[in-house]
């Protein structure tokens, strides 16, 4: 189901300072035609349906469309991911429509415990850090062949 | 593309690329889970003037096999004792496992879950009244840490609302790492080895896909991590939908071949995990089995799974074949024996699943569960609603189908292959299962965790995270013993020659024939690719054959893996896209070839339902009941393979 960019939705990011798309894509698919500004998917057959470009897209310029091989048309699925909670509107190939919506985290982004200040203290024990600084206890198997 | 002859791609390659060349004291390879584990893990060790690099080909937010998220965490130990995930995985995977790395694992897990719930993964949970709230409901019941219960869908599986379970991983990562200590976008292709002593590992090389440069990197202490391998058979989908693989496409096998090409040893590389999913969208089917009950019949409407003839099969690869849980390559193999009878294809009955679980249900109850039934596509494989939604197909009303998989490598989920690493420095260790450093692969200084640590299976996230912090504390404690700087053999020049002669071989002879793909000259990554596939596919025991091949077979596969490897000389790539793939169909090569080098050598059958060697079916305990460990010479272009002693260290 290879991604597909919509030409009158995409502005080429103009304004931001990233082509979203071309950040995420985990596979270097989408990219930006620096003279129409505006990006495309150079390689659908190498689409993983991800969606990462179509959630991050500011515009909603991506969709996706089934791949050719072995998908009948008319079908879509298209979330909408907010800061809480993702929204997905899937269209079946008869028309019906289901909406369904699941959390996606708990705290607000960029707030995650890094743990920034702590430091291990015994490098050579087999404890991780956050581990040790719980004062968990190792074990050892005790059920032995 | 008639003339004029161009690349096809937007960032265009040029002959001469910049060179950055940067010195650090700890390299990460690889952005995934077990990278991000790393990342998080290894400043709490380091010293403050420690230097860290990571370098991703993508970026971390969407990167690795969780890229798309996830409907569950597959391992989470709880009260469950580690020695029992010991006897999980050791059955599953037919008995020959590294049983120091898996309870290794089973006893650090559960604190990366715990951090991901913490950092804002919504977990499921058990209501007091035993009901199943989401991950935001169930925030009322506290956290796994404080002693609130998981929902469980088998005995080491917990629920999640994970659609963004990556983006959380990796915003600790990141914020742990430091931003100006990542590279995205920077595909490492090579490890490089210590002058002085080869045995040691000294740096890596790589490009940036996004200007021409070539990274030369130095370093005293490498994590490789870049998962496993995909589309190294040809998938059943060989047009648009070869994307749809179902673990990521984009991993290439470069995990094992840069280890391997440094010297490092791979461990079990014959095994593979050849999953039965639905059919060609690749959605998951554990919550259908485990949670939502369903039974899979086959084309005549039996049950066959649970007929006297399969009770019979299994007996036959007893004790693991009769084991409570039977091991997943058997599963498989029954399900081979019914399409190869002619009693296909497999139907997931989830219309009776559904119906079954609605008698006791109220309205409200089931609404949700159908949600629950959907999100488990929609967090992990969206074309797998879509095609859903393609084909009018509403679970409560209709089946759909299930088939086993083309052949992928990877040591983190259902499958054990990887490299051959030391497990803990601790006395129930067998001596010759530890060399000082825990993940430390045969190459001093060159760490894995995740897909790369061979022999220990069914890590899966939540393991391989855990796996990249363990192996984060054991290299700053190789880097303290091991301070001197390190220094390789090839000069700039040399390695700018190798990184980009894909590029330099197009430039040199683009214009040559009327039609830039159509040469004489050189080869493109997207025939080559074809190409590679089709052989492991007719030879190497691909879906084509019903995962057979034989010693023959491989014999054919060898020669053609070589004219490959020749061939592969003259790859060329117009852009920077392209010289990625150019890179990857190299790693794929070396990969596959182990795969089907350790199948040729393992002269026996021992996972049924994944691969079948015909000349040796059955399993052989008497010959082969060990490891079997291999390493390549890349100067010489030799491979040996040689068995390893297996040890059991828990009890039955």
């Amino acid at each position: 189901m290879p991604s597909f960019v919509i030409a009158e939705k995409c502005d080429g990011c103009k304004g931001g300072d990233k082509t979203a798309c071309m950040y995420i894509c985990p596979n270097d698919l989408m990219v930006l035609e620096p003279n129409e500004m505006k990006a495309y998917n150079q390689e659908p057959d190498q689409c993983w349906e991800c969606f990462s470009c179509v959630k991050i897209c500011p515009t909603q310029a991506i969709e996706v469309r089934g791949y050719s091989d072995f998908v009948p048309m008319g079908s879509s699925v298209v979330p909408m991911l907010g800061t809480e909670d993702i929204m997905w509107t899937c269209k079946f190939r008869n028309g019906t429509i289901k909406r369904f919506k699941f959390p996606i985290r708990t705290t607000p982004e960029g707030e995650a415990n890094a743990y920034l200040d702590l430091k291990g203290k015994d490098l050579d024990s087999g404890l991780l850090s956050t581990q040790e600084a719980d004062g968990y206890v190792l074990v050892a198997p005790t059920e032995l062949a | 593309m008639a003339l004029p002859n161009k690349p096809v791609g937007e960032l265009k390659a040029v002959r001469d690329p910049e060179v950055d060349k940067i010195d650090v004291d700890v390299l990460i390879v690889g952005g995934g889970m077990a990278a991000c584990g790393t990342a998080f893990e290894i400043k709490k060790w380091a010293s403050d003037d420690t230097k860290i690099l990571l370098c991703d080909k993508a970026a971390m937010e969407r990167s690795g096999a969780v890229a798309q998220g996830l409907s569950a965490i597959n391992t989470y130990v709880g009260d469950n004792k580690p020695e029992d995930y010991v006897r999980m995985v050791r059955n599953d995977l037919m008995g020959i496992v590294r049983e120091d790395l898996i309870f290794d694992l089973g006893r650090h897990v559960d604190d990366s879950v715990h951090l991901f719930e913490e950092w804002g993964l919504p977990v499921w949970k058990k209501s007091e009244e035993g009901k199943t709230l989401d991950g935001k409901k169930g925030q009322k019941m506290g956290t796994l840490k404080g002693g609130a219960q998981p929902v469980r869908t088998g005995k080491w599986q917990i629920m999640i609302n994970g659609e963004s379970y990556k983006r959380i991983v990796a915003e600790a990562a990141k914020l742990a790492l430091g931003e100006e200590n990542i590279l995205e976008r920077c595909f490492i292709v090579e490890l490089l080895n210590d002058k002085d002593d080869p045995t040691k590992i000294a740096g890596a090389v790589g490009f940036s896909l996004r200007e021409n440069k070539v990274y030369i990197i130095s370093a005293k202490v490498i994590m490789v991590a870049c998962g496993g391998a995909v589309n190294i058979y040809q998938p059943r989908s060989v047009g648009e939908g070869k994307g749809r693989a179902w673990y990521p496409v984009w991993n290439a096998g470069s995990t094992y071949t840069m280890a391997v090409r440094a010297g490092a040893e791979l461990s079990m590389m014959e095994n593979r995990f050849t999953p039965a999913r639905f059919k060609d969208g690749y959605g998951p089917v554990g919550a259908w089995f485990l949670l939502f009950k369903a039974q899979t019949l086959n084309g005549l409407g039996e049950a066959f799974a649970a007929s006297d003839e399969a009770k019979a099969e299994l007996q036959k690869y007893a004790p693991y074949g009769t084991a409570a849980v039977t091991p997943t390559c058997l599963r498989n193999h029954l399900m081979m024996k019914e399409y190869k009878e002619g009693r296909g294809p497999i139907i997931m009955k989830t219309t009776d699943a559904l119906a079954k679980l609605g008698e006791t249900m109220s309205k409200k109850e089931l609404k949700h569960l159908e949600s629950e039934a959907w999100e488990d596509f929609l967090d992990m494989t969206c074309g797998q609603a879509n095609l859903w939604c393609a084909t009018n197909t509403e679970p409560e009303k209709k089946d759909s189908e299930v088939m086993p998989t083309e052949p992928y490598l990877l040591g983190s989920h259902s499958g054990c292959c990887g490299i051959w690493c030391s497990g803990p420095e601790e006395d129930w260790v067998p001596a010759d299962y530890k060399w000082g450093y825990n993940r430390m692969t045969t190459v001093k200084g060159l760490f894995t965790a995740g897909d790369g640590v061979g022999c220990s299976g069914h890590k899966f996230s939540s393991g391989s995270h855990a796996e990249g912090r363990i192996a984060a504390k054991s290299m700053i404690k190789y880097l303290k013993d091991n301070p001197a700087a390190k220094s390789f053999k090839e000069t700039d020049e040399e390695l700018v020659d190798m990184v980009y002669k894909p590029v330099r071989t197009y430039l040199d002879h683009c214009d040559y024939s009327t039609d830039e793909t159509v040469n004489p000259h050189y080869c493109k990554p997207a025939g080559m690719a074809m190409r590679l596939m089709k052989m492991t596919n007719e030879y190497g025991g691909g879906t084509a054959t019903y995962y057979m091949t034989s010693g023959k077979s491989l014999e054919i596969l060898m020669e053609l893996f070589e004219y490959f490897r020749e061939d592969l000389e003259k790859i060329a790539a117009g852009d920077l896209h392209e010289l990625l793939r150019a890179w990857e169909i190299n790693h794929r090569l070396y990969t596959v070839q182990a795969h089907t080098r350790h199948i040729q050598f393992r002269e026996e059958s021992r996972y049924p339902g994944f691969y079948y060697r015909g000349d040796f079916m059955g399993q052989n305990d008497d010959e082969w009941f060990c490891f079997t460990n291999s390493t390549y010479n890349k100067e010489t272009n030799e491979w040996s393979l040689k068995k390893v002693p297996y040890v059991k260290i828990i009890s039955d």
